[in-house]
């Protein structure tokens, strides 16, 4: 099975049906996409799938076969410096387990909606759970890193 | 498997100088300083004359400053905290500062306010723990470098100046802290050592101080115990017995065994364990494998079944009393109105997003490292060791970061400590085992919030004054049975069920809080906050009650008779004030208030909601005012009653878990519904100015939330919500 991953071909011989939350982790290394529900429920696994935010845990290596895939460990470019730049002037993260996914799911928003509303926000970040409940410094940092990306 | 008291269990651990040293050194660096410092005691730093190089600051000839800290960070910030307090008198290169966890050393890391001699994280404890201990380490580590530096220059002590990790000279000499640390860390430790005045503070009080490890927990570079990648390390999930109570009979593992990537199926002392190559593995091998379970004494009632049994209960009176003053009973029979109210609050799950989770490995030389959240690391060190068979010496703890806890990862009877080390016992000590609870384990192995019934009952006297309150509370004790109990449990009252009621602030002429405490094989453990997640509640909701009863102003109501409480006051009137609670409220806008004190810090919150097409609360906007003391971390204080609010708010909102003939129905975030941003409101936090000394902030912003938000509910509908959570059927 080939994808592309954080920019890279990368050949996986694991069994089709297995998540690739579990493949990223545990056969390829990358930790930094998390596990807190494995049904899709919390957000903690946010991956880009070509450019969208999807859940590791709910797609399958067959789903993944041929995509390309980013995780939190190779977002890049201007939308994800100012994304995490701005999570860390604002001090967001309490205890950070979930903000692998917050921040990957905010660079997919800010990538498609240059100025989110807060309904906007609801929308993108309403299934990234935060049991700190950091989510009042989430949308301030979103809103933040929206307009430093207008200058 | 435990010691039946405290006393015994510290009996049984004495730490000693070697285990501390055994640990110490293994922590990473061969270029440990201070470590190899020679004595044979082990001070704390509190008192003068500790050598802070042992044990709380190592400095490396790199400069990088490591503060070994006794209490573990699940998010709350304390790490920092503690960073802060050493900072603000070493003056280090900031940049260069982090926390790792220490342990295995009670003299230096006994949780002070609960008497030092257990070392622990707990009741929003760790920076009035620190406040003078890393103060005081930070400001001998700093005389010990200038020291250092005046005889390596033969200049007097008084020339030198210490500032941002480098030591100078007027002469032109300067050397970095790193330079100097060994030479330092060797020197007498001088027995008076002024510390700043506040006046002096650069760091404490900071408004702008940025967290130190805000920067890896925004690029997914921060480790927790599920990262964790040693060598040969194996992945095993458990399958703990279906009910409270049950224990296994019998289990089959052949079929799991056969499959891929399936090291071995194992029994352990809380159920079996599935060891596999790595979680997807072991995951779907425990579907195949078959287990028996002796039930007979295991919890078979569902959770309306509980409820009756707890509402009767409540109805006979509390079998022991809390507090008793004046003569209740008289001033019921003389009352003009008397007021009756119940409450019922839900089993909660703490549910960190990072469940439960350990490693163990056996190493050549015979010392067990336990990786974990490791919240009560003696008790944790002193478990491991007896499950693997060893002294507690030769256990090396590896306190990670935790993706939150909320009490759920000081467990006092280390569940998962006992897991992690049998497993990798059970297989022969061959390789390094991780056990990692799925989303459903943690939802369903217990340790929740004990679910309670409160029946209140107020008297007023023709003037509408309150002159009784009864409360009875019914609910499972967290401390009975446990290590816990000779502390905490007094004349057959455990503190934690009662504490935000039995020293409830109000001038209440007859009061009485009685208790009856049930059992259940359901286990039950501190939840943020503890009792006064249900008291405060209760309590709050139950006085703007009478309030409205009376034709009074909740805030003038409750200011009237907390004359004796000025901090109390304080913050309800701050918080009134910054909300405009004598403002009127926009159109189809609602305000309540609550105010409470728990952990010795005093909170109050204006809540402002409207209702939605479903009769239950939009929360708006919430203004937090708080009173800890001093404030360390300003920031911090503002997280922590941020996070605090929402994480309340979406327990009363939503949150509980039932049982259906003794199982546990919620399994995932479907069924255990718990605050999302889109319901998070707008936080304002003010911080009343304080010279007292800190006291806590990780629990404390939990408890005034709902009855804010539930009293603001009424003034909308009417109505008074009193079984939680609001979305419960039967309460619209």
């Amino acid at each position: 099975m080939r994808m592309t991953l954080n920019g890279q071909t990368t050949d996986l011989d694991v069994d089709a049906d297995k998540p690739l939350l579990w493949a990223l982790r545990d056969d390829l290394g990358l930790v930094g996409t998390k596990y807190g529900c494995g049904q899709a429920l919390c957000g903690a696994c946010t991956v880009l799938i070509d450019g969208h935010p999807a859940r590791a845990c709910q797609t399958t290596i067959a789903d993944a076969a041929g995509r390309n895939i980013v995780t939190i460990e190779g977002v890049s470019g201007k939308v994800a410096d100012v994304v995490q730049t701005t999570w860390t002037k604002l001090d967001v993260p309490q205890c950070g387990y979930c903000q692998s996914g917050q921040v990957v799911a905010t660079i997919a928003l800010l990538t498609a909606n240059r100025k989110p509303t807060d309904s906007d926000i609801d929308d993108a970040l309403s299934g990234n759970l935060c049991r700190c409940s950091t989510y009042h410094r989430i949308r301030a940092a979103v809103h933040e890193a929206a307009q430093l990306l207008e200058t | 498997m435990h010691d039946s008291s405290l006393a015994s269990l510290a009996r049984d651990l004495r730490p000693s100088r070697r285990s501390f040293l055994v640990g110490a050194t293994a922590l990473g660096s061969s270029l440990v300083v201070g470590f190899s410092v020679k004595s044979d005691v082990s001070p704390d730093a509190t008192k003068p004359g500790a050598n802070p190089f042992v044990g709380y600051v190592q400095i490396a000839p790199d400069d990088t400053v490591t503060i070994y800290s006794s209490q573990m960070d699940m998010g709350q910030g304390i790490y920092h905290g503690i960073a802060t307090l050493v900072q603000e008198e070493l003056d280090a290169d900031w940049a260069k500062v982090s926390v790792v966890g220490g342990f295995g050393n009670t003299a230096l890391y006994g949780n002070i306010p609960f008497g030092g001699k257990i070392q622990m994280t707990g009741g929003s404890s760790g920076t009035a723990s620190s406040w003078e201990r890393y103060r005081r380490a930070g400001a001998t580590a700093r005389a010990m470098l200038i020291a250092a530096a005046a005889e390596r220059w033969n200049v007097p002590v008084g020339e030198i100046k210490a500032e941002n990790g480098v030591l100078s000279h007027a002469s032109g000499k300067s050397a970095t802290y790193g330079a100097l640390a060994t030479s330092a860390a060797s020197g007498p430790v001088p027995t008076s050592v002024a510390l700043k005045e506040p006046n002096e503070w650069k760091y404490i009080g900071n408004q702008a101080l940025p967290r130190y490890d805000s920067r890896p927990k925004s690029n997914g570079r921060q480790q927790y115990t599920i990262d964790l990648r040693e060598p040969g390390m194996l992945t095993a999930v458990m399958i703990h017995p279906p009910l409270f109570g049950a224990t296994l009979k019998s289990f089959d593992g052949s079929k799991a065994k056969a499959m891929k990537g399936v090291v071995d199926v194992v029994a352990t002392p809380r159920g079996v364990a599935v060891v596999a190559t790595g979680m997807w593995e072991a995951m779907k091998a425990r579907e195949a494998v078959t287990v028996e379970w002796e039930d007979t004494k295991a919890e078979k009632r569902g959770s309306s079944e509980i409820a009756a049994d707890y509402r009767a209960a409540a109805e006979k009176g509390g079998e022991v009393v809390a507090v008793n003053y004046g003569d209740v009973d008289a001033a019921f029979a003389k009352a003009a109105k008397v007021i009756e109210a119940r409450y019922e609050f839900p089993y909660l799950a703490h549910a960190p997003l990072e469940p439960i989770n350990a490693a163990a490995r056996m190493n050549p030389d015979g010392t067990l490292e336990v990786w974990g959240g490791h919240q009560m690391p003696d008790l944790y060190q002193a478990v491991a060791a007896k499950v693997a068979g060893i002294t507690p010496d030769k256990v090396i703890l590896r306190i990670m970061k935790t993706g939150g806890g909320f009490g759920r990862r000081a467990s006092v009877d280390s569940d998962i400590i006992v897991e992690a080390v049998a497993t990798a016992k059970a297989i022969g000590w061959k390789v390094p085992v991780k056990v990692q609870w799925t989303r459903e384990d943690d939802m369903r192995a217990g340790r929740y919030r004990p679910a309670f019934i409160h029946k209140m009952r107020a008297g007023l006297d023709e003037n509408g004054h309150l002159i009784a309150l009864r409360d009875t509370l019914v609910g499972q004790s967290i401390s009975k049975g446990t290590v816990m109990e000779a502390g905490l449990v007094k004349n057959g009252v455990d503190v934690l069920s009662v504490e935000g009621m039995s020293n409830q602030p109000y001038a209440i002429p007859n009061l009485r809080v009685d208790l009856t405490t049930t059992t259940s094989p359901v286990s039950v453990l501190w939840w943020r906050s503890v009792g006064s997640t249900h008291t405060a509640y209760a309590l709050e909701t139950f006085i703007d009650e009478i309030a409205h009863a009376v034709g009074k102003d909740p805030v003038e109501f409750r200011l009237a008779i907390l004359k004796d409480k000025p901090r109390h006051a304080a913050v309800l009137l701050l918080a009134a004030e910054k909300a405009g609670w004598n403002t009127p409220t926009p159109a189809g806008r609602f305000r309540g208030v609550a105010v409470a004190e728990s952990f010795h810090s005093y909170v109050a919150q204006v809540a402002e909601i409207s209702v939605d097409n479903n009769g239950l609360p939009k929360v708006h906007r919430v203004v937090c005012a708080v009173d800890c003391g001093m404030a360390v971390n300003p920031d911090q204080v503002r997280a922590q009653m941020e996070g605090g609010i929402g994480f309340g708010l979406g327990a009363i909102m939503k949150s509980q878990i039932t049982l259906d003939k003794g199982q546990i129905v919620q399994g995932n975030f479907d069924g255990y519904d718990v605050l999302r941003i889109n319901e998070m409101p707008s936080v304002e936090v003010h911080i009343v100015k304080s010279s007292a000394p800190p006291t806590g902030v990780g629990e404390p912003g939990v408890p005034p939330i709902g009855p804010a938000v539930a009293n603001a509910m009424f003034k909308a509908t009417g109505r008074r919500i009193r079984i939680l959570p609001f979305a419960n059927s039967e309460n619209s």
